[in-house]
């Protein structure tokens, strides 16, 4: 009986691991292309939420969930555009106070438009609730998310595997040089991978608003999980961060298991052993950029 | 291959930069000044309120509270003949409200500190107006041990305390049965105030023969809690007994609704603000506070007008203990007609009479500093009577019955070790 709870635990991880998948792919994909840490990554999620909340009135829960990270897409063209293309080849540092500077401009914002108190934010009735499946119990609601997550993951996947635009991305990751001797300017593509990392963040918000407290400093609250994954997993790949998504869901789940005053410090204990014998990451390849 | 000795030009500044964007987050931290600005000797308060993090909505309706009253005492002359002036300020974590706290009374030399919502840096303030012998009203923050074994002579406690909430609410689950014989699986915030609640409820819990099974401490900065739903459910309680605080109550009760269990919820702590958020058809359970915003009494329906007015929303908890902390020092000040901390204290211990637009009106203890008040047992309408989105809680009479002394729900003397 015993054991079957600790697998709960660990299964019930693995789900939850989608929904940090989601948070620090876009990270972990803006950072191996463009070489900027991006911290108003947790701003697009919570962009994601409340636009949520607006889309939700008009188009239910369905159409929000396809429209909202379309439209954070397009806010992400005049991130990319007007923000980030003036920082590829600067400082890091300037980057990372520009990306800070503007995830506190987006919590303002948040606040001054829709109030600093949480907004109320339910899922359709029809997800409510959890199923049995053999002993374990997951909530409906979240295997809707993983499926989504599956989804998603499978397209970004084949985008970057299977198609000439990924083709152009992964050569830009390693020689970056060498593909703007081949005469394709790059931009462009940060462009698409600037829209494609800012909406997953929001879709991330669009998915989690229902069960989360939606208010204006919940951006910050994923960063740091979002970061401690892809450092986890290693720069660059992007199977070392699915690996380290679901890890740290896991451990998390088997923490909390045994000692649950432990559950959050996992994660940080995991990262600490993973960076001591791999400092690279699980998967991290050696990217010869932004150096 | 030795990866490490190739890669080290290339992984340091990468790392670095990670690090210093770990930095950065941690001092978003940080916040920043609301009000300020001396004006010709005004009486100046110091209040810090935490306006970011867990419990940062609840701050946001503090300030609100405060401004408010602040505004009416000036439009009707001020004290003393003098402009009263707040200065509001995020108290974010212990460390940085004490040391603004100081700040405050050396640079801004204010008269009196007041405010708080989180226990363990209402704790810090009020170390530090003790070390000054400045005046601080410890409105929002409930921890018993800031008015027992911590308690000190120059700091007075609005807000009900732990022990009160839970005697509140666990009056009315014992009438429900939901104690006597029953396993009980509590959750609690993993700070101060979330281990002092869990202290209370445990001999609350003993003394009507119940069993705590299980007790879970879960950090502030959780935001899911899907593993502790299923140790809950592993462990089959009769009653979960929810000792959360802030966005982690909120967060707990929808996704306790999102799972679909069952077990009734005993709440310990819950402010209206977060039960907002949580929504209609994801709260339930019985819950005791302070105030809340339909009360019939016409000092609180006057607040609830002028509160809605200015701010376009409904005044939540800690809007209305703002309001009446700043008005309740104001009146000290007028009746002492001085700003001398020994007088005002004085006054406070007097047991001087204080309208706080409740059908009673309100005292302190002298020998704890807790003022005396009535509290209310609420639970949440059945979702077909649900009105509106702020429109599903339905609030209890008030306790202490109007024939019981404002004490009995209070830890009494014998039980607690303050002393001054």
């Amino acid at each position: 009986m015993e054991f079957v709870f600790f697998l709960e635990q660990a299964v019930n991880g693995l789900v939850l691991g989608g929904y940090y998948l989601l948070l620090a792919l876009g990270l972990s994909l803006i950072f191996s292309v463009g070489g900027i840490v991006n911290l108003a990554h947790g701003a697009f999620y919570a962009i994601g939420a409340y636009v949520s909340l607006e889309v939700m009135r008009h188009l239910g829960f369905g159409g929000s969930i396809v429209i909202t990270p379309v439209l954070v897409a397009l806010l992400g063209i005049l991130f990319e555009r007007f923000l980030l293309r003036r920082f590829y080849t600067a400082d890091p540092i300037l980057s990372l106070l520009v990306t800070f500077a503007l995830a506190m401009v987006v919590e303002q914002a948040i606040r001054m438009i829709w109030g600093a108190s949480p907004l109320p934010s339910t899922m359709p009735a029809a997800f409510k609730g959890s199923v049995a499946i053999g002993d374990f119990l997951f909530s409906r609601y979240r295997l809707f998310i993983l499926l989504v997550v599956l989804l998603v993951m499978t397209g970004i996947w084949l985008l970057l595997h299977k198609t000439p635009f990924g083709r152009v991305i992964r050569a830009g990751v390693q020689k970056p040089d060498m593909v703007a001797a081949l005469g394709i300017r790059l931009q462009p593509y940060m462009t698409a991978i600037v829209m494609l990392g800012v909406a997953t963040a929001a879709l991330g918000g669009v998915l989690f608003g229902p069960i989360a407290v939606v208010h204006p400093a919940m951006g910050s609250e994923i960063m740091t999980v979002a970061f401690v994954v892809v450092i986890i997993g290693g720069l660059g790949s992007f199977w070392g961060v699915v690996l380290a998504a679901m890890l740290v869901g896991v451990v998390r789940g088997i923490t909390i298991y045994f000692e649950s005053a432990a559950g959050e410090a996992s994660m940080y204990v995991l990262m600490f052993l993973v960076l001591m014998f791999r400092p690279r990451g699980l998967l991290g390849k050696r990217i010869e950029r932004f150096e | 291959m030795k990866y490490g000795k190739q890669n080290t030009g290339a992984s340091i500044p990468r790392r670095t930069v990670l690090k210093s964007g770990a930095a950065l987050i941690g001092s978003a931290a940080f916040g920043f000044p609301l009000l300020g600005n001396a004006q010709s000797d005004p009486i100046k308060i110091g209040h810090l309120t935490p306006m970011t993090g867990f419990l940062g909505a609840l701050g946001d309706y503090a300030v609100m509270g405060i401004r408010l009253a602040a505004e009416q005492i000036n439009a009707g002359g001020g004290l003393l003949g003098r402009k009263l002036e707040v200065i509001s300020e995020d108290s974010v974590n212990p460390q940085v409200a004490s040391s603004k706290a100081q700040r405050m009374i050396e640079r801004d030399r204010v008269m009196a500190l007041m405010g708080e919502i989180s226990s363990a840096s209402a704790l810090a303030i009020s170390q530090v107006a003790a070390r000054n012998k400045i005046l601080f009203l410890n409105t929002g923050a409930r921890s018993d041990t800031l008015r027992g074994k911590d308690c000190n002579r120059y700091t007075f406690h609005i807000d009900i305390p732990v022990t009160v909430m839970v005697n509140a609410a666990g009056e009315a689950l014992a009438r429900d049965g939901l104690i006597k014989g029953k396993k009980i699986y509590a959750l609690t915030a993993d700070y101060l105030f979330g281990h002092d609640l869990s202290a209370a409820v445990r001999k609350f819990v003993k003394a009507h023969d119940g069993t705590i099974i299980g007790d879970e401490l879960v950090a502030t900065d959780v935001t899911d809690f899907s593993p502790y739903l299923l140790k809950i459910r592993q462990a089959r309680p009769d009653v979960v007994a929810c000792n959360l605080a802030g966005n982690q109550v909120t967060n707990f009760v929808k996704q306790y609704a999102e799972f679909g269990l069952q077990y009734p919820i005993a709440g310990f702590n819950l402010n209206t603000a977060d039960a907002w958020a949580a929504g209609a058809g994801n709260l339930s359970g019985i819950w005791p506070t302070v105030w809340h915003h339909k009360l019939r009494t016409p000092g609180s329906e006057a607040f609830v007008a002028e509160f809605t007015k200015k701010y376009n929303k409904i005044p939540e908890n800690h809007a209305w203990i703002e309001y009446i902390s700043l008005r309740i020092l104001a009146q000290a000040i007028t009746e002492t007609k001085s700003t001398d901390t020994d007088k005002l204290i004085a006054y406070l211990e007097s047991g001087a009479q204080f309208d706080i637009l409740k059908a009673r009106k309100a005292y302190f203890r002298p020998w704890d500093h807790q003022l005396m008040q009535e509290a209310y047992p609420f639970t949440v309408m059945p979702p077909d009577q649900v009105k509106g989105p702020q429109d599903f809680l339905v609030f209890g009479d008030p306790v202490p019955a109007p024939d019981q002394s404002l004490e009995v729900l209070a830890p009494p003397k014998s039980e607690n070790t303050c002393v001054m």
